[in-house]
């Protein structure tokens, strides 16, 4: 090949490559403007102040009601429940990977917790039906198990992988000096890191939680399968719910194209994908601090 | 004395918590594993669903969620690896990089539903894929473009720049560097990655629900057009939506089996390259 070929190709590809690049953004920038443009059609037959303080969610009936609140309150119950369990697991367990655990012990653990991170959401979902359902039923001695608190416990079991691998990485990311000047103080092995490790990695445990917490306001089959599915306003833990998330999966298989009930399904993913990227935002904004601090 | 309690009990939240993972994880497998071999056989992968999906087997869901991922690869693959190279071999630490970063990182945070209602918006109606497994392979190629970009540009990073190097003093051009010497070097990082997102794209359920996937189809999915059936789904419709939850529940539970055995599958693959690779160096 000539020397011009040679040159036109590797120019032709740097081209493409960057052409790639772009296609992120554009992929980014077409997920939103998709979402905002349908739901400008719903707030063009809805007003946006009855979406936003209506307090029902029932488009089938004669007079359809639009108002987010009882899915919104779901979607937060859900979620709250579920960082309430997997923020003080996901980061004891991190702890004790990372200070603790013989290295032999942690090269076993580390693939059974990428093991829990690789089962689908819809078999998490399905022992919430089988299996964590029957059993709240059981312990809180009411009919049916699905429920908001059996979403948070499966939501959980979701978010643990991802907050226990993200918190090991920021604990590991503590320099070895900072242990080293704690134990020299006379501080023991506890007080090194409950008092210097883990306030020192405190930055990128925001993150990890952040990051859990967008995937568990995200997830669709495990709720959609586990909690029951009412669209009225929870009063706690106790109450079947249904999340933004289940809401389009199950209302969007079965309205007409083009209804303002089709839109109003696009205006509510509106309010998820804000919720989800304000999260993700802030998880930057905290690793971010992190990498600054150790820099 | 206080103390030693108070130590005492700190050492048992760590361990308990730990021990506590492993326990779901355990009970997890248990349960599937324990249930479903009973209805796993020769037979059930390998017939036709009968009976009003009572009896008979999972195979063209089996098909469906191989083919779906196969569709998935072939399309996120050529672009993730492409945008990683950029990313890694051209791009300059610069405002448009940082902004590609950013959208990388948020677009793998989005919640995998909305995925599902731009599939449906952009594949299924504006393109007028109709709903079919194409449609749900562009989405779900979609979906895991984030997770191919990153693991591709881990990849990447984990070539020493001699390498490139000494091929460009060579006289090579910056192309010919990366497809001779970058590519063929990084390749198994690269293939851990693709492997793995395979298997996350092989459960995932919420973008396909609205793009393509069928409870029921008659015969097997024999083209890119045509609507289809997955493990994903099918698992989802038994324990939700059959008339006869009960009398059904063992293949439920089969399928769920199936399906994990198959993303495990290609988890230990994955773990196996990425293993044997890092002993090489």
């Amino acid at each position: 090949m000539s020397i011009k070929k040679r040159e036109r190709t590797n120019w032709l590809f740097k081209k493409i490559f960057k052409a790639t690049g772009f296609i992120t953004i554009a992929l980014l920038a077409g997920i939103f403007i998709m979402l905002l443009y349908n739901s400008i059609a719903f707030f063009t037959d809805v007003k946006p102040l009855d979406f936003f303080t209506g307090s029902q969610w029932d488009p089938e009936s004669a007079k359809s009601k639009y108002g987010i609140a009882p899915l919104l309150v779901s979607t937060g119950l859900v979620t709250l429940g579920a960082m309430l369990i997997a923020i003080p697991l996901g980061i004891f367990t991190a702890a004790y990977l990372s200070e603790l655990a013989h290295p032999k012990v942690k090269a076993i653990l580390k693939p059974l917790i990428e093991m829990l991170a690789a089962i689908p959401s819809v078999a998490i979902g399905f022992l919430g039906i089988v299996l964590v359902g029957p059993g709240i039923a059981k312990i809180f001695g009411i009919a049916n198990g699905l429920n908001a608190f059996n979403g948070s416990v499966l939501l959980a079991v979701m978010a643990l992988p991802t907050i226990i691998t993200i918190s090991e990485d920021a604990i590991n990311a503590v320099p070895l000096s900072h242990r080293e000047a704690s134990l020299a103080l006379g501080a023991n092995k506890w007080q090194t890191i409950f008092k210097v490790t883990l306030p020192a990695a405190s930055p990128g445990l925001i993150a990890a939680v952040m990051l859990g917490l967008g995937r568990a306001l995200g997830e669709t089959m495990t709720v959609l399968m586990a909690t029951g599915n009412a669209a009225v306003m929870p009063k706690g833990f106790l109450d079947a719910v249904r999340t933004i998330t289940a809401t389009i999966a199950i209302e969007m298989g079965e309205v007409p194209y083009q209804t303002t009930h089709y839109f109003a399904l696009f205006a509510i993913a509106v309010i998820l994908f804000l919720f989800t990227l304000l999260i993700n935002l802030l998880g930057e904004y905290f690793a971010n601090r992190l990498r600054k601090f150790h820099a | 004395m206080i103390k030693k309690i108070k130590y005492f009990f700190n050492w048992i939240f760590l361990l308990g918590s730990t021990l506590l993972v492993c326990l779901i994880l355990g009970v997890i497998l248990w349960d599937i594993f324990s249930k479903g071999m009973n209805s796993v056989s020769w037979n059930f992968i390998s017939q036709f669903p009968t009976g009003g999906m009572t009896k008979g087997g999972i195979l063209p869901a089996i098909v469906g969620t191989l083919l779906l991922t196969f569709i998935t690869t072939l399309f996120a693959v050529p672009f993730g690896v492409a945008c990683a190279i950029y990313l890694n071999e051209y791009a300059r630490p610069s405002v448009l990089t940082n902004i590609i970063r950013a959208s990388i990182r948020n677009l793998a945070g989005i919640p995998s539903i909305i995925y599902g209602l731009f599939g449906l918006a952009l594949f299924v109606q504006a393109l007028h894929l109709g709903t079919s497994v194409l449609s749900a392979g562009l989405t779900l190629g979609l979906l895991s473009l984030p997770y191919i970009i990153t693991t591709t540009e881990e990849a990447l990073k984990r070539i020493p720049n001699s390498m490139r190097e000494a091929t460009l003093a060579l006289g090579a051009t910056q192309f010919e560097t990366i497809k001779d010497v970058v590519l063929p070097k990084a390749l198994p990082g690269i293939l851990t990655g693709v492997i793995l997102t395979m298997s996350r794209a092989a459960g995932e359920t919420a973008p396909i629900l609205f793009t393509g996937v069928a409870f029921y189809i008659n015969g097997i999915t024999a083209s890119p057009n045509q609507e289809f059936m997955a493990l994903p789904y099918h698992l989802y419709m038994l324990s939700t939506q059959h008339q006869a939850i009960e009398q059904v529940r063992p293949l439920a539970y089969g399928t769920a089996a199936v399906l994990i055995f198959l993303v495990f599958i290609l988890n230990i693959i994955a773990f196996y390259i990425r293993f044997k690779h890092r002993t090489q160096d």
